[in-house]
């Protein structure tokens, strides 16, 4: 099949056009840029963190990102956060080195290790004999040293790989659960823009599907090692990604869909429940959040003692 | 053809000749969940596969 732009041969098709190698790259840089511009992901006063795990997402969201800081003068920087994932992660964050050591890309390690005293595989293991899901565990205390991580450091907004995939997952699995209200905390940007204690979260790759993503990973000849986390299989996530897939296959164009339809009532959903989300400063660490001591510290307390 | 599935991290030789999406579905596998790569490019599901062809099948799911 030939590319619709050109004659050369495609490498991809979406929607009823095929693309070629240089096409496909063009596509895909001109639609994170275009994300980035519409939701205002990048400023030229911003300090910009990337949250990288050397995984294929967070390398081509590193790598957009560069391109974009770069363009237009913004100060960049790589935060990895090194759970202790044995097999796993040691070997993203090798990937994320070579690739940040290639690009001259400046970056920062934080681990649980250090920070917890704890490895997560040992967290893990504490947690499920009381009944603590992985992804829980996981989830809570790894955005927990994102945004200490990059507010430490200065950062005023902090970057993640997030795409089409995850964020239509997200929204399913809150639909799933009955919960509107933390479909209301999706989004391109989400956190509390007005706190400082918190650093915003923006999303570049949002309309970029996971596939898009390892077919630009593999053209630009990233280093990138097949890894799917040890507990992915435990989680409902896993479930509602592959009957996501199911349907994908089934009819073209339905994470799309989902997500733009989304976006549609995502500022009827904000309106709905700004004044239901109360924030506190947690009393034992300070950030912010719902009750008197936060997610992480309850965690921590349960999980980290010696 | 040899053929290496990248999720099992395993890889298999098939004596037959058909295309990229025949194989997908005798493997079992979901089309938009991969990338197919013949001889070090990327391929697109009529892409037509022979005996000496050596495949790759890349998983696009990642992290967790």
């Amino acid at each position: 099949m030939k590319c619709s732009s050109c004659s050369k041969k495609a490498v991809y098709s979406s929607q009823g056009r095929n693309y070629c190698k240089d096409h496909f790259l063009n596509y895909f840089e001109r639609k994170v840029f275009r994300t980035i511009r519409k939701f205002s992901l990048m400023q030229h006063n911003d300090k910009i963190c990337v949250a990288a795990s050397g995984g294929k997402d967070s390398l081509a969201v590193l790598y957009m990102t560069m391109l974009y800081c770069k363009k237009y003068n913004i100060e960049f920087f790589a935060l990895n956060i090194d759970e202790g994932i044995a097999d796993y992660r040691d070997h993203t964050i090798d990937d994320l080195k070579t690739f940040c050591e290639k690009y001259d890309i400046k970056y920062h390690i934080v681990s649980f290790k250090e920070k917890f005293g704890f490895t997560l595989d040992e967290l893990i293991k504490k947690g499920l004999e009381k009944g603590k899901k992985p992804c829980t565990v996981c989830g809570i205390l790894r955005r927990t040293l994102l945004n200490r991580g990059a507010r430490d450091l200065g950062a005023t907004k902090l970057v993640t790989g997030h795409n089409l995939d995850d964020e239509s997952q997200a929204y399913l699995m809150n639909l799933f659960l009955g919960s509107m209200r933390h479909n209301a905390s999706l989004g391109p940007v989400t956190g509390l823009s007005t706190n400082n204690k918190f650093v915003l979260r923006v999303k570049p790759l949002y309309f970029i599907s996971e596939k898009e993503t390892r077919l630009f990973a593999f053209l630009k000849k990233f280093e990138v090692h097949f890894s799917e986390c040890p507990n992915i299989n435990l989680s409902f996530r896993a479930k509602v990604r592959d009957k996501l897939n199911e349907l994908e296959l089934l009819r073209e164009g339905t994470k799309n869909g989902i997500v733009n339809a989304f976006l549609d009532v995502l500022p009827d959903l904000k309106e709905k429940y700004r004044n239901t989300k109360k924030f506190s400063y947690c009393e034992k660490c300070g950030d912010p959040c719902a009750g008197k001591i936060c997610n992480a510290c309850i965690l921590e307390e349960e999980l980290c003692q010696k | 053809m040899k053929v290496f599935i990248e999720k099992e991290n395993k890889q298999i030789v098939l004596d037959k000749e058909c295309t990229a999406k025949e194989l997908l579905v005798e493997l079992d596998i979901n089309p938009t969940t991969v990338i197919l790569v013949k001889n070090n490019e990327t391929i697109l599901l009529d892409e037509e596969l022979f005996k000496d062809d050596e495949i790759k099948i890349l998983s696009v799911v990642s992290g967790g």
